[in-house]
């Protein structure tokens, strides 16, 4: 620790820091444009200048000089740093002068308009008046993509932008072409940008040269209703805030979780918005001769119970959908065991994975956070820029650390980091069951679903645990053993025991034509369900699901309910309601509470703090809200003794398209374009950087 | 005001771009200079090389470069368009680069430049304004593709571009009698032992 005097206040800070971060350690508050905490310095738009006594006689770009490389004084005192000094005050005030001249002072117009860094900043180092003259410079607007609306005239040439793509998204597309007065942000060929990750560059543009091109002109921040939830479009259950203006969802905004996402979120993440509000199911429908048509719930309830009540129990079945809650799928299985139904699943046919094996054989063991660590990484069936893009760029940062080998068996696709290519299939795999222990510290496996739904999952889940064992991905104060789940219900549906019990019949069995005479499905809309059963779909859209569904409740989606999410690392936490369900449709475990009283097993609670309360009960961990019970190390040696041959084939993510891969994308016209854009552009494989 | 781009609308369409075996060697030897993996460095050297072989940087070009160098391409247009010595359009056999910075611009550079302009007719001549090229002493200055000529009038120009149509090289240097920046007409000082 170094001591410095900042503004008269005597403070230690860290030696690495910059003196910009010093300062506000000290409590000064420092403006800046290019600088930011999880990009490279920059170090040109000159707004963090400050005063460094002993120095030359010049203000100091204080995000780009450490502490370390002060000088102390002449008989050794600390280094002193002002903050707010006249010379400070009229530099910054110069520097604003600068940006302002080519700035055009449309924020009546601009959608970054009251929450602008700019605007801010004007307000305390801008003057009134302007002393320029000449012609101002003017810039054309780019096309870059579907989700980012340019306004080039408005950019101040801070280069996060560019530096977010290149560093974070490792898409290299953005850059500065020309120089001085003539420099421009462009991707070079009016290309839409690739990464998944691009809609990012809105938030950290600090004017409002780059924006947001579905929320455009759509509403002013001051009046949004501010909610925190937690994503479910991928497992990794990013932070998230949604903004919302009455009844409807304007837009989506990560909160900054260093444990989960930094503060970068997913295109998908952001721009669903307006998939919650097309296809949605506002009242429940019932089928009649073949159509379906509207109905009450009343007659929906009554339906059901009619056709419930000449089937056994044998002949019933539920099944529970990616996005469905904690709490829905726990009344479900309630009411499903009051009915003693033995079959139910949240799995896809093949999965492996089951509590009965631990918690461990089913986690992120080592978290999200932990990847930085890891020195060596396999991933196997998984292709993490596709299915959990906030991941990849976790990955991605720890490989610009240097120092990390990463390996791959199944896809060859581009990760955005180069990486040693393994083979597609098992048997690339199974050479390390035998294989001596890495000469890694910290070796990790991420394995993915694409390796375990599937007929084989069982066989090649314990090759993984034993090829982990041999290569010593598990040891002491190391679980490197970790499962990447693509859905956000999965992790807790396996915790609160949503798998068939005893002699109950698993995904695959109950999707087998004759299986059942009676099936539950909450919001699955990813499998094929044959004819023959008699189908309830509680859900959001009218997507596969609902097509194939003999009664429809409609439910609510993520943001019109409070629920629990478990992420891929095991981490509980609680989505937040920012809106209400369209017309009659009503949250989920409400919808339940009510069929279990026509089916004759009425749930003991009358509000979700009841079923809560029953919730914690058995499942205690899920109090223990943003945070995560470690799972048991030893439990993936369970693993091991799964038996079985793994087939040849290759391993395939389950994440085809990227945009697609829920009801609530598939509902939205913003998917729908960037899933036609990033099909209409090849992706090659180029190292980036 | 005009874009600067690496890829301008009206350029000639250039359909492919590939270094010449000697050129191709002098790359390699270019990436040579820097330690394995740091081959990005050698972008400008191999910029140089690729306008000196084609006579200007299509995107093709570029495009090759950023290849050869395992570089993404928006990396090497940032380069290419900034430097303004990187020729973005193509330019006549001579380009002729007049600088107009204060010391020239006082010894006439002025006439310098109406004269480069009217003998520029896009094939053989190419002209570009530039900034100061250090050659102060030498005042008015022209850079003529590598080389410097120095001392000019408008005569003395006259006859370096003629020199130039006439497939022949002129002397670069001082147009006047002097060497380098030695006083005209010989030494003055320190003649005696």
């Amino acid at each position: 620790m170094t001591k410095v005097i900042i503004d008269n206040v005597e403070i230690e800070v860290a030696p690495e820091l910059t003196l910009l971060q010093a300062c506000e350690q000290a409590g000064a508050e420092i403006p800046r444009f290019c600088f930011h905490e999880r990009l490279s310095i920059a170090g040109n738009c000159r707004m963090c200048l400050i005063e460094v006594k002993g120095g030359p006689p010049k203000p100091v770009a204080s995000c780009a000089m450490n502490v370390r490389d002060l000088r102390p004084g002449p008989n050794g005192e600390p280094p002193v740093m002002f903050t707010k000094s006249p010379m400070v005050k009229k530099a910054r005030e110069g520097v604003m002068e600068f940006l302002l001249i080519n700035h055009p002072l449309d924020c009546p117009i601009c959608d970054q308009g009251g929450e602008c860094d700019l605007q801010d900043q004007a307000m305390a180092y801008g003057v009134d008046h302007t002393r320029f003259q000449e012609n101002k410079r003017a810039v054309e607007d780019k096309y870059i993509g579907a989700l980012v609306k340019t306004s080039m005239n408005r950019c101040i040439q801070c280069t996060r932008c560019i530096r977010f793509s290149a560093e974070v998204a490792g898409v290299a597309e953005l850059g500065a072409t020309g120089r001085g007065e003539d420099m421009e942000i462009t991707t070079y060929l009016e290309k839409a940008m690739t990464s998944e990750l691009q809609s990012n560059v809105v938030d950290l543009c600090p004017v409002g040269a780059l924006t947001s091109k579905p929320y455009a002109f759509a509403a002013r921040p001051w009046e949004l209703i501010k909610t925190q939830s937690v994503d479910v479009m991928d497992a990794v259950g990013s932070a998230i805030r949604i903004d919302t203006r009455g009844r409807e969802v304007m837009r989506i905004l990560p909160r900054t979780n260093e444990d989960v996402n930094e503060e970068w979120i997913s295109d998908k993440t952001r721009h669903v918005v307006d998939g919650l509000r097309t296809q949605r199911l506002d009242q429940p429908y019932v089928r009649e001769n073949g159509r379906l048509r509207p109905a009450t719930w009343k007659e929906a309830f009554a339906l059901i119970a009619d056709k419930m009540r000449p089937v056994t129990s044998g002949k019933v079945g539920a099944l529970a959908g990616q996005l469905a809650a904690v709490e829905d799928m726990f009344a479900l299985k309630s009411v499903m065991s009051a009915l003693d139904v033995k079959n139910m699943d949240a799995r896809y046919p093949g999965s492996p994975l089951h509590p009965k094996f631990g918690r461990a054989s089913y986690l992120f063991n080592s978290t999200i956070a932990g990847i930085e660590q890891a020195d060596a990484i396999m991933l196997i069936g998984t292709n993490p820029r596709r299915e959990a893009p906030v991941l990849n760029a976790r990955i991605r940062k720890r490989w610009r650390q240097g120092n990390l080998v990463v390996g791959v068996v199944g896809e060859q696709a581009d990760l955005t980091y180069p990486y040693t290519y393994l083979g597609a299939g098992p048997d690339s795999l199974a050479q390390f069951v035998t294989h001596p222990p890495a000469k890694k510290e910290r070796p990790m496996f991420i394995i993915g679903q694409g390796a375990l739904n599937r007929a084989d999952g069982g066989a090649i889940l314990g090759m993984a645990a034993k090829a982990a064992a041999s290569l010593g991905v598990i040891k002491d104060g190391w679980n490197g053993f970790n499962i990447l789940h693509t859905e956000a219900s999965l992790v807790g549906a396996l915790d609160i025991g949503f798998v068939p019990g005893e002699g109950g019949l698993d995904t695959g069995g109950m999707l087998k034509s004759g299986a059942l005479d009676v099936l539950f499905l909450l919001g699955v809309d990813e499998v094929d369900v044959p004819a023959g059963p008699f189908v309830v779909y509680i859900g959001t859209h009218g997507d596969r699901g609902a097509h194939r569904a003999d009664v429809i409740l409609p439910g609510a989606a993520y943001p019109e309910k409070s629920g629990t999410y478990v992420n891929t690392e095991g981490r509980v936490q609680m989505a937040n309601r920012a809106a209400f369900p369209p017309g009659d449709a009503r949250e989920d475990w409400a919808i339940l509470r009510a069929l279990s009283e026509v089916l004759g097993c009425k749930l003991p609670y009358d509000t979700l703090g009841g079923l809560r309360q029953a919730l914690y009960t058995a499942h205690p961990h899920m109090m223990k809200l943003d945070q995560i019970v470690p799972g048991n190390g030893a439990d993936i040696g369970n693993l091991a003794k799964l038996g079985g041959t793994a087939e040849k084939s290759a391993l395939v993510s389950p994440v085809t398209n990227f945009y697609f891969t829920n009801p609530i994308a598939r509902a939205s016209a913003v998917m729908a374009e960037c899933s036609a854009l990033a099909q209409s552009t090849p992706r090659t494989l180029t190292a980036a950087e | 005001m005009a874009m600067i781009t690496a890829d301008p609308k009206d350029v000639p369409q250039v359909a492919s771009f590939a270094f010449t075996p000697e050129n191709l060697e002098k790359v390699k030897g270019f990436v040579a200079n820097y330690p394995p993996g740091r081959q990005a460095s050698a972008v400008i050297s191999v910029l140089d090389l690729a306008q000196r072989q084609q006579g200007w940087l299509p995107r093709v070009a570029m495009n090759e470069v950023a290849r050869i160098l395992d570089m993404a391409p928006i990396r090497v247009y940032e380069i290419a368009t900034f430097y303004t010595m990187f020729q973005l359009k193509p330019k006549g056999k001579y380009l002729l680069q007049v600088c107009t910075t204060t010391p020239c611009w006082l010894r006439g550079s002025d006439a310098i430049m109406k004269a480069c302009q009217h003998a520029a007719d896009g094939e053989t001549f190419s002209v570009q304004e530039v900034e100061c090229l250090g050659g102060c002493v030498n005042a008015p200055v022209v850079q003529i593709n590598d080389d410097f000529y120095e001392d000019l009038d408008e005569a003395s120009l006259k006859k370096v571009l003629d020199a130039f149509k006439r497939g022949e090289t002129p002397k670069p240097g001082p147009q006047v009698d002097r060497q380098t920046s030695a006083p005209e007409g010989g030494a003055l000082t320190l003649k005696g032992e």
